[in-house]
């Protein structure tokens, strides 16, 4: 039992996180505003839990100039997309194998 | 125990927000319904106009076989009636598909939205220029089944960014279009169980799944 509950991924015990990353899973990418409006947090608060995903490299950050405004977009890396599969397994197995 | 709930709320949840994420989910079976329950008035009302019974073997040697004058006017009447039936149905589309997507708390104008529109107009496009060429080149009897073909495959294109049922909606509009090309001729009552009763079945079924 102690196993499995060591695969479980500490970054992703944050429902914002976890839901940032099951987003980018399956989306190319994603700008800030639409993150927010998906997961229904405050400005900081996304900000915060997406730097925490950018120093993990679980998300690659780019910035992109539309007319004077920047506008920033998010994808997951692989490294990413391997943690949140490796994640979502171990969650299926804690509740197959109980 | 309580554990195991969580994780599975937490599933869920993830389930939920990558398909919210990706496709557009608030399309909704009664403006299937009403679509196609608008575009059988309309026809309803071309072969009632022109004293033509749908079955008839073909609409177009119908309209020839009237005198120019009254040919001017028939083709203005049914201009217009295609005109009345494609707006009201885009607004009833819309105002059943937004309603849908109020009830579930979702936007209805964000990326998915725009991808779902875009993937649809593509083929649209490419079949309202074909059928322009068909119409130029003569061959009208084409394009009533032109257009089911290519509205067909704008669907099986669009369902991947929506709700996935919308591709069988799709298959069984190209499998109308082949045939009714085929056998040409009877574009108008292959028009009318393409546009109004495949959209009627398809909206019930939608409904009946998803909304009820």
């Amino acid at each position: 039992m102690k196993d499995i509950l060591s695969d479980l991924n500490k970054a992703f015990e944050s429902r914002v996180r976890l839901g940032i990353m099951a987003i980018l899973m399956v989306n190319d990418f994603a700008d800030f505003n639409t993150l927010k409006d998906m997961l229904e947090v405050s400005d900081g608060n996304l900000a915060s839990h997406i730097s925490a995903l950018e120093k993990l490299e679980y998300l690659s950050v780019e910035k992109k100039f539309v007319g004077k405004k920047t506008n920033t977009i998010y994808a997951a890396t692989d490294a990413g997309r391997k943690a949140f599969k490796d994640h979502l397994d171990a969650l299926e197995r804690l509740i197959r194998g109980s | 125990m309580e554990k195991q709930l969580d994780h599975l709320k937490e599933l869920s949840e993830i389930r939920n927000l990558m398909e919210r994420s990706s496709r557009f989910i608030s399309l909704s079976g009664l403006s299937g319904i009403a679509v196609g329950a608008v575009a059988l008035l309309g026809s309803c009302v071309a072969c009632w106009y022109l004293g033509f019974m749908p079955n008839e073997y073909s609409l177009i040697m119908h309209l020839y076989t009237t005198p120019n004058s009254v040919l001017m006017e028939n083709l203005t009447f049914l201009a217009t009636d295609a005109m009345f039936i494609l707006v009201s149905a885009i607004l009833l589309g819309i105002y059943f598909t937004n309603r849908n997507a109020k009830k579930k708390s979702i936007n209805i104008w964000d990326r998915t939205t725009r991808r779902l529109l875009l993937n649809l107009a593509i083929p649209l496009a490419v079949g309202a220029v074909f059928c322009l060429i068909l119409l130029q080149h003569g061959v009208l009897y084409l394009i009533a089944p032109a257009t089911l073909i290519f509205y067909g495959l704008a669907l099986v294109n669009a369902s991947k960014y929506t709700l996935d049922d919308l591709k069988y909606l799709g298959y069984m509009e190209i499998g109308l279009g082949l045939l009714s090309a085929w056998f040409y001729g009877h574009g108008m009552i292959a028009w009318m169980i393409g546009f109004g009763v495949l959209h009627i079945v398809y909206g019930t079924v939608m409904y009946y799944k998803y909304e009820r």
